[in-house]
């Protein structure tokens, strides 16, 4: 069991991030400091939540290019409406990004279920759709920081012992999506429909439901990652987190989930986007130019599914009967 | 066309006997297995030869050495006589060996000429494709193999039998003197068997030297002229067709003594559990009507394409039958998905194993309890605990024998994956399974342990519908059989009227 563990994706992966770690310490010691080591969690908390619901969409054969799009409009959205109601408490908005995070999530699923448009399509044209909306609503126009209120600026920043509310958001995701991936039938769900669909089909499973629940997950989490993007930064206009989704599909593929559906976990998720955080904002300080960081996020990629391919590799098939013992 | 009307071509009439092709102690070795060892295998010029042996002796891995697909690790390939290495499938092709295979690889948006000519096209002027030359040559090919196909027609609009016979011509356009067919008459129907036969004849007439791979007797007998028996991955035998019965090469492939004995069985039925009636599709079959006891084994017989599978597939509402009712113990339900049915008692093992299959990157237990999620979980959450018990009690109750119940199915062997699939579904407690064409393409040994599980099922009180498109199967194993034809029903037998004469008529329409 302990040997299973430390031979896992996800604990080579945790080393590969503590060997990066060290090699940016021999430079840059101050970069492991604890306070800024949060600091970088901190930054990586918005890819984090995108990551892990990514992770669902993927594991079920599926691939939502629409995350940021969708971020991006409920960033407006709930900007919008603090500029309109400076009032409102900032409870509310996070339930209101959230909700409509998720109706835009099942827009997704719906195309997917009910009409059986490839995934790809489906995402790519609500990807174009959000940004148009987000276009139409705000007439191009920024929403700037001095437009929105105290209250709607303060509660990612908020902190709760030493670490801000950003950081708990991805914190709370976190063990939230583990307990629904490992404990809930659809989290099993989601694994055995994209492990096998016609297997699963024959068991009773609703593929087609499952993966619309996947992309409300993922709607869900770039709901909210939208009000907490658009308050952190202060600002909201359409091309936020424009290319984002690559990022986070980048982060799921280096943490092992497979692109092909039915292997990957929440903790991989994590640690892909950590490792993609942990590049981008070690590089910088140890003087190497953001060029070189891109060609390092795609190396990471592919050596993370070189390695993955291997490890699926199909084994040959055991045909004499001496070496069925054997393995 | 009788076999003793063909004529040898009068080039080999002189009773050559070297083969065209051999393979002399021939080894293969993957990482921890040998699945070729020191085997041997000749092909005459215008003889048929069957390769035999059960699931797993070897047979595919011959093939694929054969074609250049796998490189021997010892060992010699001969060709007329010349030791020879094949380092890639064109290698292979250039010799003139050409394989059939199981599942045709063939391209379904590309015409037929373009099928026929993949990766060997006449090339014209500046090194392009020649189209003219190739659409003449593939009207030439089809239409010596008395094929009526347009080359211009998308492959995607053929039917099965026209697809097999593209796949034939393909191997012909590249002036093969060797033909390998892997059990090239899985898929078709009696009518497109006797057609294949025909073909044979006919390549046999022009002195190609044929490699058949068969499971089925019958038509080992009706046109090999030699054996080989391979036995796990062993050389066991080769010689005359004439010169062995058919009870002979079954004991070489196993080894042992098999008749093909059914289980003896004189269980009890219980009550009546299922109540089909006036199930329709508005295309596939219409007004499939019948009872089903505890305890009882109900075949499905009929020809391929009479609408067996699909009807069973209504029934256990992956597709949406028209009209009809189905009633379990007596009331009426509804099955509008598979997860209404498996609630109801009803599950489906489908003929597809691929696609059957275990969900591979799953643990065992996790396998055996997906059908079973409704009662090992409360309100949305696994009960892990449960769950482990669960697979537990039925992993022991079929003997799986693996480290651990955490084991990825992906890391067990073959026989024990299909254990997990078995227990998986015995895990849902099912009153009513339907098992479709549990037996086919798997070797006599299995066949046997398959036999064997279904009369224990049946003992145990369950109610077991057989869809089977073997008739020694639907003999041995049915307590009372339906033999569809075209949609339809075309008789309700019980096992005292059952012959089979009258299975083939009624399925036939005689």
């Amino acid at each position: 069991m302990l040997q299973r563990l430390l031979t896992s994706r996800e604990a080579l992966l945790l080393g590969a991030i503590a060997v990066l770690l060290g090699l940016i310490a021999l430079r840059f010691p101050g970069f492991v400091a604890p306070a800024n080591l949060a600091s970088v969690f901190n930054d990586t908390s918005p890819l984090i939540l995108l990551a892990i619901g990514q992770m669902i969409v993927i594991l079920t054969k599926c691939i939502d290019l629409s995350v940021a799009a969708n971020l991006a409009l409920t960033g407006m959205v709930v900007a919008m409406i603090n500029v309109a109601a400076p009032g409102l408490p900032v409870v509310l908005i996070v339930v209101i990004a959230i909700t409509l995070g998720t109706a835009l999530g099942m827009v997704n699923g719906v195309l997917v279920w009910k009409l059986d448009i490839p995934p790809i399509v489906v995402t790519l044209g609500t990807m174009t759709i959000f940004r148009g909306i987000i276009f139409l609503i705000s007439d191009g126009k920024w929403v700037n920081s001095h437009e929105m209120s105290a209250a709607f600026k303060a509660f990612p920043r908020a902190e709760i012992l030493g670490l801000p509310m950003l950081s708990w958001c991805a914190i709370l995701a976190v063990i939230v999506f583990t307990v629904v991936m490992s404990r809930t039938t659809l989290g099993r769900a989601a694994y055995a429909v994209g492990g096998n669909p016609h297997a699963a089909t024959y068991t009773g499973i609703n593929v087609g439901r499952t993966q619309f629940w996947a992309f409300t997950l993922s709607g869900a989490l770039a709901g909210l990652t939208g009000y907490l993007w658009v308050s952190r930064y202060a600002v909201a206009y359409v091309d936020i987190a424009g290319g984002f989704e690559l990022d986070v599909v980048a982060a799921c593929v280096i943490g092992g989930i497979s692109i092909a559906g039915g292997i990957g976990s929440v903790g991989g998720a994590v640690l892909g986007a950590l490792f993609l955080g942990v590049i981008k904002n070690a590089l910088p300080v140890v003087n190497i130019s953001p060029f070189w960081q891109l060609a390092i996020s795609g190396s990471a990629i592919i050596i993370a599914v070189a390695l993955n391919a291997r490890a699926n590799r199909e084994k040959g098939r055991i045909i004499l009967k001496s070496a069925e013992h054997a393995t | 066309m009788s076999s003793n009307a063909v004529a040898r071509s009068p080039a080999l009439a002189g009773g050559t006997d070297n083969p065209v092709l051999a393979l002399d102690r021939i080894t293969k070795t993957f990482p921890g297995v040998k699945a070729l060892d020191g085997v041997s295998l000749a092909l005459y010029p215008g003889e048929v030869t069957a390769l035999i042996g059960e699931n797993g002796a070897g047979k595919s891995t011959v093939v694929k050495t054969l074609t250049g697909i796998y490189q021997p690790d010892g060992g010699d390939i001969l060709v007329d006589g010349v030791a020879t290495r094949f380092a890639t499938p064109q290698d292979a092709a250039r010799a003139g060996i050409t394989a059939i295979h199981q599942e045709t690889v063939l391209f379904d948006e590309l015409s037929v000429a373009e099928n026929i000519f993949l990766g060997h096209a006449p090339r014209g002027a500046f090194g392009l494709i020649d189209w003219q030359t190739i659409e003449r040559r593939a009207a030439e090919i089809l239409s010596g193999i008395g094929a009526e196909i347009d080359p211009r027609h998308k492959l995607r609009d053929l039917g099965i039998a026209n697809k097999h016979l593209v796949a034939i011509a393909r191997a012909l356009s590249i002036d093969a003197r060797v033909v390998i067919m892997d059990e090239p008459t899985a898929a078709l129907s009696h009518k497109e068997i006797q057609e294949l036969y025909e073909l044979v004849d006919k390549l046999k007439a022009q002195g190609k030297a044929i490699l058949f791979i068969s499971h089925k007797f019958d038509e080992i007998f009706r046109i090999a002229d030699r054996y080989t028996v391979f036995r796990d991955g062993q050389f066991i035998s080769d010689g005359k067709i004439a010169d062995v019965s058919e009870a002979d090469l079954v004991k070489m492939m196993v080894g042992r003594d098999v008749a093909q004995i059914f289980p003896t069985r004189d269980n009890e039925m219980g009550r009546e559990v299922l109540d089909v009636a006036g199930m329709s599709h508005p295309t596939e079959f219409a007004d499939i009507g019948f009872t089903l006891k505890q305890g009882e084994i109900l075949g499905f017989y009929g020809l391929v394409g009479a609408g067996r599978s699909e009807f069973m597939q209504a029934l256990f509402g992956i597709t949406k039958p028209s009209a009809g009712q189905v009633k379990i113990d007596g009331t009426a339900v509804e099955i509008r998905s598979p997860a209404d049915a498996v609630a109801n008692g009803i599950v489906y093992v489908p003929e597809d194993r691929g696609k059957q299959g275990a969900i591979t990157a799953l643990p065992i237990f996790q396998n055996v309890t997906l059908p079973s999620l409704g009662r090992t979980s409360r309100n949305g959450f696994l009960q892990l605990a449960e769950e482990f018990a669960l697979a537990r009690e039925y992993t022991r109750r079929l003997d799986l024998r693996a480290a651990s119940l955490d084991t990825n199915v992906g890391n067990l062997s073959g026989g024990n994956q299909q254990k997990v699939v078995i227990a998986k579904w015995l895990a849902t407690k099912p009153k009513v399974i339907i098992l479709d064409e549990p037996t086919k393409g798997i070797d006599i040994g299995s066949k046997a342990a398959v036999h064997e599980f279904m009369a224990e099922l049946a003992a145990e009180g369950l109610a077991v519908i057989m869809v089977s498109s073997e008739i020694p199967e639907i003999l041995g194993m049915s307590d009372r059989v339906i033999v569809m034809r075209e949609g339809r029903m075309a008789a309700e037998l019980n096992r005292e009227d059952l012959s089979p004469e009258t299975l083939v008529r009624h399925a036939a329409g005689i």
